[in-house]
Formats: C-alpha cells, structure tokens, sequence
C-alpha cells in the first residue's frame, strides 16, 4: 500500500458515494472476506469517477470481469482487478489506495474540502499609466503570428494587467482567446512527396512504373516535412504573481489549444500540478474553472528550484523538454536557496531547445533583475520576456513561434 | 472461448504464473503476475509503465519463454508509420512478377492483376506478423515515443486483433497474440489505448527480491556481493540523482564487480566500477562527496 493518501484525497463527493453507494453490503472485516465484490467494485468506481478518475461503466464491468476470472473473495486479488482495470496513470494509485482501504475495511480517508473558486477576481484599480518602454517592438512584429484584433483592443494593449477595469479585463479575456501560438517547427523524420527533385520516393516512383506496365517514368521525389516543437510552460501561481496568474493561464489555455503539436502546462506553487489535461477544452472559462480545482496551492510560496527539479525529474529528463521551447512564467521570487534553481535551469537548458523567461515585473519601470532567484536563472535562459501587459504577451507567443528573437 | 485463453497447461492462478517465470529468470510480484495472468486469460494487452530498467520488456521476454511463443517486437520511434509497423506492399516483386508474366507465352493481364495483390506480395511488418503467427507474443515498445496518430491505429489493432488490407480484405489472427505494451511515461498517452489493456505501474523492486534478481542474473557473484551492491543501488536512489539507478544498472554492476573477481564491494572498487551504474557527470560528482562504505554499511544493517 502507498503513503498517506490524506494530501491526495480530492472530493467530498466520493465520502458520500462511499457512504451511500457502496453501503453496508461492501463494508467488512478482513477476516471476513470483502463482502460483495461486485458492489465493492461499483462503489470503487463510482467514489474514483467523482475523484476525476474517468471511470465509467465499461471501465468497472471489465474490474467485475477481471475480478470473477481471479478469486474475488479474497482481498488481494479484488484490489488488483480493480487496480489494473481502473487506473491509467501513477497519478491515480494512492487514490485508488485510499477508496480501496475505505471500501474494504470500513475506515473512511480524512477529507479535505476542495478549493471552490479560487481564480481570483483582479482587483479594480485605479487607472495607472503605464510606463512600459516596448513601444517600438510592438510595431515591427504586429502583422504576424497574431489574429488578436479591435479597436478597442489596441487601448489595452500596452496597460498592465493588474490595473484594468472589470470591463477592460473581459475584453483582455477575448483577445487572450482570439491568440494562437504556432509554435517552432523542425525538421521531421517523415518525408512528404515533393513536386521538386529532391530525394527519390522508390514507393511512388515504382507505383508509377507499375502503372506504365513496367516502362521507365520520371521519378517521384520527397522532401522532409516539418513539425511544430513542442511547447512547455510552466506558471507560477505563487501569492506573488496573484495579479498575473489569471491572465498567464489564459495565455496558457491559448497555447494548449494548437493542433499537431504537444504542449504541456504545469502551475509551480508550493507544489508542481500538471494541469495539460484541464487546458484541453475549448472554452476559456471552463478550462480556468478546471484549473482553479486542480491546483491544490494558489497563492502559497514558491520553491522555484525544488519544483523545476520535480519536473525535471518526472516529465523534463524523460521527453517532455526535450528539443522543446520551455517558458517559464514567473517573478523569480524563490525562498529556498537560489544556488539550487541555477543547477536546475542548467540542467533546463541542456535539455531544451529554448528556455524563455517571462516575468510580468520587468514591465515596471526601473525593473532590475535582483530577485535572487531571477538573477540565478538568467544566464541559462535564451529569452527574457516580460508579460504584464497584451503587445508583451503576442511578443511573447511571437518568441515562442521562433518569429522573433530577442536576447536575455 | 475456451475460457483459458493463452495460459500455459499447469497454470490455474497468478501464483502458478510467478512459479513459471521464475523458471525462465524473471521474478515477478503479484501485481505483475496478476496482471499477465489476466492478461493471457481474457485475450487482453498488458500496458506497462514505469521507469527506465525497472523490467517492463523483460517481461515480455520473459513471457515469450514461458509460452514456448516467438517474441515480436515492434520498437516505437518518432514518426512510425503504419507501412512500418503493420505491412507494406513488395513493389519490385510485384513489378518483377508483371515483366515475367508479360515475356511469357499465355499472358492474361486479369489473372496476373489479381496475383499482384495477393498475400504473397505484402510484406508483413511486426504487427501483421503477430496476428499471423500462434502463439505469439508481441511487444510494443516505448509506445510514448510514437506520434499520438500512431496510438489511435495501434488502438484500431488491439481492439478487434485484425488489419484490413483494402486491396486483399480483413486479417484476423484466430487466436490472439499475448501483447506487452511498454511506456516510460514521456508523455500521456491517451486514455482510450489503456481502456483497452490492463494498467500496471512497475516500481523499484523491494530489497529482498531485488537481491534475488541479481543472483539469478549474475549467478557468478557471490551472495556478499550481490547484497552489497543491491545495498548500494538502493541507498543511490535515495541520494537524489539525476538518473537513480534502475534494476538493470544494479546487474551490470554487480557482473562488473564478478568481472574483477571482488568478494564483496569496498570503496575503491565502486570508485572504479562507478560508470555502470550512474550515467550523469553531474551525479558522478555527487556519488564522490558520499562515503561509500558507510552507505554500503548503513545499507545492509538497515535491510
């Protein structure tokens, strides 16, 4: 059995379902057997459906099926029929862990209330001019990448985003949402037929042979096709990036929403949440409340090092940087010891094709990097970007699309 | 169905399974058993994941000796394509065939057309290959590598075990190979392939039985050896590296440490021997800060 599922345990829902689905008729004693596997079993599912597991009936009538093949009365065959048919991810195991021990034994895991809203309305502030000097920039890139658009747009653009009115911060959403993030490409290894002499393509070439009766044609050619990289961005959710975190996760959204191509979004907080999976919808508001529900830690501290290290360690080393554009989005606060963020972001850097910094601060006037953590990171880092305000996030996507370059 | 699927005759439960793959060198605990019991049972693929070196194609290695079947296997890669890992169709046979039928006497254009597409003319890749021959058994490996296009077709393949070839009609293996699939989680893949298989997350084994598979893989090595090596992989795993090593790395380094003829480990042999088990520069420097015989110590007194 795993550790502690207590910090894991995500929905009251499933406390019920225990209570009123599964029943009396699951709950025993060990000595006893585990009363009706198939209730059991039902239960099982339905507590880990309402958990965010994805179960649905198909997935728990092939737990009975595997279950009646073993011997469901004893309670070690029942927890891997139901281990191996209902899970899909290491992610799900001490959930299942936990409900399992519940269902079984009849000791219900202690419940943590789930977070209920907590992307935050940004404040109203007063109108604040904005003192950003990227005016000139905004003008040479404005004809690519971008399909934001409107008149009324073109006012927000160059406002920080923590200033913006309630009205204004709607209209910022819109745009946010119109904003498509291509993404660099590479060369694949796939070939494409190509009209031009390049490679020849036996295949086709011997097609058309063959099609002749035999008789010599002119040859068919192939060119390498490209693909976009992929795109990894990680967000800090910390209290200190509590103005921008909102607007960073549209951004995000925005980007998850490319076709052909992979990208990952992961929140860095007191913890690291990979939250891929709840950007996937087309909606922009329901993929925030996704989010909002998924991210045990808004507004905590940050331990940029020890959570770059966690993604290094779990998704970065084994392919997801790899030859990837990672965009890290954050103030570069770091509590912990900044010597440790700067062994990460070199291991960062020697994965990744291209490592971006976007802090929304360097939009202030008078920004220096100082942060101690910031300061420790830079050196490994391709591009520097801030991104307070809408003209800094379409240069960012620009950034990450290859189309512009600017050095760190 | 005959309700036993492809078990082996003898094999009436998970247990009798770990009997049997012990037999062939693999020493498996009741999860893995269970799941491969189901598995051959009901005709289901096996979806293994974990990290790198913790046995998941050992396992289907393994199985393939068990079940006496030939091991197919299909290494996934970016960009794999159907033509490679399904069939293809032998273009200068069927041209080679068409001039020879043409030079001869009774040439009849519609009969030659229907033998150039026929079976003898495709060339079966490993998939195919699988389907065609029982038992078998076949192993998808690192299906993370592969494009999320090529999992939709693979998941086409595991439904029903058939290929429709549209110039030649449906495929259908008469008795379902036993597949493996293996990932070492990349990346998601999606979730309508592990609806298909059985899902099981293989961890670092436990000290005891860890020991066990070194003994068995490295039959030279003597016991103190064996303990104080798997001792010393284990304790390296909790030394936050950037690459903790896995089974795999444990026996090469214990076949490394026979090579020399060591009884047992001592500092200065791990100091030289250091490269078969951990592969970053950077964690080769951090092994050095540690004191190796008092891991090696605290290890065994601890196990």
């Amino acid at each position: 059995m795993r550790a502690d599922p207590a910090g894991e345990w995500p929905a009251a829902a499933a406390a019920r379902l225990i209570a009123a689905g599964a029943g009396a008729g699951a709950r025993a004693g060990e000595d006893e057997g585990v009363g009706d596997p198939v209730r059991v079993l039902v239960g099982l599912g339905r507590a880990l459906d309402s958990a965010g597991l994805r179960v649905g009936p198909d997935r728990v009538a092939e737990a009975v099926r595997a279950a009646a093949t073993l011997d469901p009365t004893r309670r070690t065959d029942l927890y891997w029929a139901g281990r191996l048919t209902l899970c899909a991810n290491p992610d799900d195991l001490p959930k299942y862990d936990a409900v399992f021990a519940a269902l079984t034994a009849g000791d219900v895991p202690r419940l943590r209330p789930r977070p209920q809203h907590l992307v935050r309305a940004v404040p109203v502030a007063l109108a604040v001019p904005d003192g950003g000097g990227d005016d000139e920039e905004t003008e040479a890139g404005a004809e690519t990448v971008l399909r934001a658009a409107a008149s009324t747009v073109e006012t927000l653009r160059h406002k920080d985003v923590t200033t913006l009115g309630a009205a204004e911060r709607a209209e910022l959403d819109r745009a946010l949402a119109a904003l498509s993030l291509p993404g660099e490409s590479r060369p694949s290894r796939r070939r494409r037929p190509s009209p031009h002499p390049g490679a020849v393509d036996p295949r086709r070439t011997v097609r058309a042979l063959l099609r002749s009766g035999g008789e010599p044609v002119r040859p068919r050619w192939t060119r390498r096709s490209v693909r976009p990289r992929p795109v990894v961005l990680l967000v800090d959710v910390s209290g200190s990036m509590s103005g921008y975190a909102d607007v960073l996760l549209r951004f995000a959204h925005a980007a998850a929403r490319r076709r052909g191509a992979r990208t990952e979004v992961f929140t860095l907080g007191t913890r690291l949440t990979r939250v891929t999976r709840e950007m996937a919808g087309r909606d922009p508001e329901r993929a925030m409340g996704a989010v909002a529900g998924a991210v045990p830690d808004w507004s905590g501290g940050t331990r940029l090092g020890a959570l770059l290290r966690e993604f290094l360690d779990r998704w970065g080393q084994r392919g997801a940087a790899r030859g990837a554009v990672v965009v890290i989005m954050s103030d570069g606060w770091e509590r912990d010891d900044p010597a440790v963020l700067g062994a990460q972001m070199r291991r960062l850097a020697l994965l990744a094709h291209r490592v971006v910094w976007c802090n929304p601060r360097a939009g202030r006037p008078g920004f220096a990097p100082l942060a101690g953590g910031l300061a420790a990171a830079l050196p490994y880092v391709d591009d520097f970007v801030s991104g307070h305000s809408l003209a800094a996030l379409e240069q960012l996507a620009r950034i990450v699309a290859g189309v512009e370059v600017r050095g760190a | 169905m005959d309700g036993r699927g492809l078990l082996p005759v003898g094999v009436e439960s998970p247990g009798d399974l770990v009997g049997r793959l012990a037999d062939v060198g693999y020493l498996a605990d009741e999860g893995l058993a269970t799941a491969a019991y189901l598995g051959l049972r009901l005709h289901r693929p096996l979806f293994c994941e974990g990290e790198a070196g913790v046995g998941k194609t050992e396992l289907a290695k393994a199985l393939a000796n068990v079940l006496g079947a030939p091991l197919i296997r299909l290494q996934c890669y970016e960009g794999i394509e159907a033509s490679q890992a399904l069939y293809d169709w032998d273009f200068p046979r069927q041209l080679l065939h068409l001039r020879t039928a043409e030079a001869a006497a009774d040439f009849d254009p519609t009969a030659v057309e229907a033998e150039l597409w026929s079976r003898r003319f495709l060339v079966a890749r490993p998939l195919l290959q699988a389907l065609e021959t029982t038992p078998s058994v076949l192993l998808v490996d690192e299906v993370d590598r592969a494009d999320d296009e090529f999992e939709a077709f693979l998941l086409e393949v595991l439904s029903d075990f058939s290929v429709t070839v549209p110039e030649l009609g449906t495929l259908r293996a008469e008795v379902p190979p036993a597949v493996v699939v293996t990932s070492n989680r990349t990346r998601d893949v999606h979730d309508a392939l592990k609806r298909r298989c059985y899902y099981h997350w293989l961890d670092h084994p436990e000290f005891d039985r860890e020991v066990a598979i070194v003994r068995l893989r490295v039959p030279e090595a003597s016991a103190r050896l064996c303990e104080e090596v798997t001792a010393a992989a284990h304790a390296l795993r909790d030394a936050d590296l950037l690459k903790p090593p896995g089974i795999a790395e444990t026996v090469d380094w214990a076949q490394a440490l026979a090579a020399l003829g060591a009884p047992g480990l001592d500092p200065g042999l791990a100091a030289a021997t250091l490269g078969a088990v951990v592969k970053y520069r950077e964690d080769v420097e951090r092994v050095r800060t540690l004191d190796v015989g008092a891991l090696i110590n605290r290890a065994v007194m601890g196990a």
